[in-house]
C-alpha cells in the first residue's frame, strides 16, 4: 500500500464531494421541479437538449461522481471485504471508467439534439 | 460493538455507508436509462411510463432519500474534517438526518 496514492485518493475523495454537494443539490431541486405533474421526455429533452450549461453541469457531475464513487467502493471493499492491492485497484479503476464512459453517454443522449 | 451502535456517530457513519453502496448500484442503471434517450424521446417515453408504477415510484422516493441522506452525511464529514467545531456532531447528524426525511417528503408530494 503506498501511503502517496491513499494520501492522493483521499484529497481526491473530499475534493469530489464538495463539488457533488453543489452538483446534488442542483440535482435535488431540479428533480424535484421537474417531477410535478409527471415525466415526459419531451419536457426533459427540451430542457436539456442544445443547452451547453446543462451539458457542462451534466459532464462535471459525471466525472466527480465516477471518481468519488469508485473511491468509496474501493475503501468499503478494504474495509469489509479486506480486499486491497493491484487486483482492487484494477477493479475499482475500472469502476471508475465505466461509470464515466455511461455517465458521458447519458449526457450525451439528452444534450445533443 | 453494543455501545457503539447507541452512538449517533455510528448510525450516521452506517446510513452514509449504506446509501453510498446503493447510489454506486443505481448509477450505471440511471446513466442507461437516460441513455435510451439516444435513440430518440419515444424510447425514453416508453421507459418514463414504466416507472409510474407504484413500486417503482416507492424505490424512486427512497432513492432520493439515499442521495439526500448521503450528501447532508457527506457535508457532515467535510464539517468535521476541516472546521473545527466538533462539538456540533450530534446535531450535525441530527440535521443530516433530517434533511433527508425533508428531501424525501418534498419529492414524494411533487411526484
Amino acid at each position: 500500500m503506498s501511503v502517496r496514492l491513499e494520501a492522493r485518493l483521499w484529497w481526491a475523495q473530499r475534493v469530489t464531494a464538495a463539488f457533488l454537494a453543489f452538483f446534488v443539490a442542483v440535482h435535488l431541486a431540479t428533480m424535484i421541479y421537474a417531477v410535478r405533474g409527471g415525466l415526459t421526455a419531451a419536457e426533459i429533452l427540451a430542457r436539456t437538449h442544445g443547452n451547453a450549461a446543462w451539458g457542462l453541469f451534466y459532464t462535471l457531475f459525471v466525472f466527480a461522481a465516477a471518481i468519488h464513487g469508485a473511491i468509496g467502493l474501493r475503501t468499503i471493499a478494504a474495509e469489509w471485504l479486506g480486499w486491497r492491492g493491484t487486483p482492487a485497484n484494477a477493479a475499482v479503476a475500472l469502476v471508475a471508467l465505466l461509470l464515466a464512459l455511461l455517465g458521458l453517454r447519458a449526457v450525451a443522449a439528452v444534450v445533443i439534439p | 460493538m453494543k455501545r457503539a451502535r447507541s452512538h449517533p456517530g455510528w448510525w450516521a457513519f452506517i446510513v452514509h455507508r449504506v446509501s453510498g453502496i446503493a447510489l454506486a448500484l443505481f448509477l450505471p442503471a440511471h446513466f442507461l436509462a437516460l441513455g435510451t434517450a439516444l435513440s430518440g424521446g419515444a424510447r425514453l417515453d416508453e421507459f418514463l411510463r414504466w416507472t409510474d408504477r407504484p413500486l417503482v415510484k416507492a424505490a424512486e422516493w427512497i432513492l432520493v432519500m439515499l442521495l439526500a441522506a448521503h450528501l447532508a452525511g457527506g457535508l457532515r464529514l467535510l464539517a468535521l474534517e476541516f472546521l473545527p467545531w466538533r462539538d456540533w456532531q450530534k446535531s450535525l447528524a441530527a440535521l443530516a438526518a433530517g434533511f433527508a426525511l425533508a428531501a424525501g417528503l418534498v419529492f414524494a408530494l411533487a411526484r
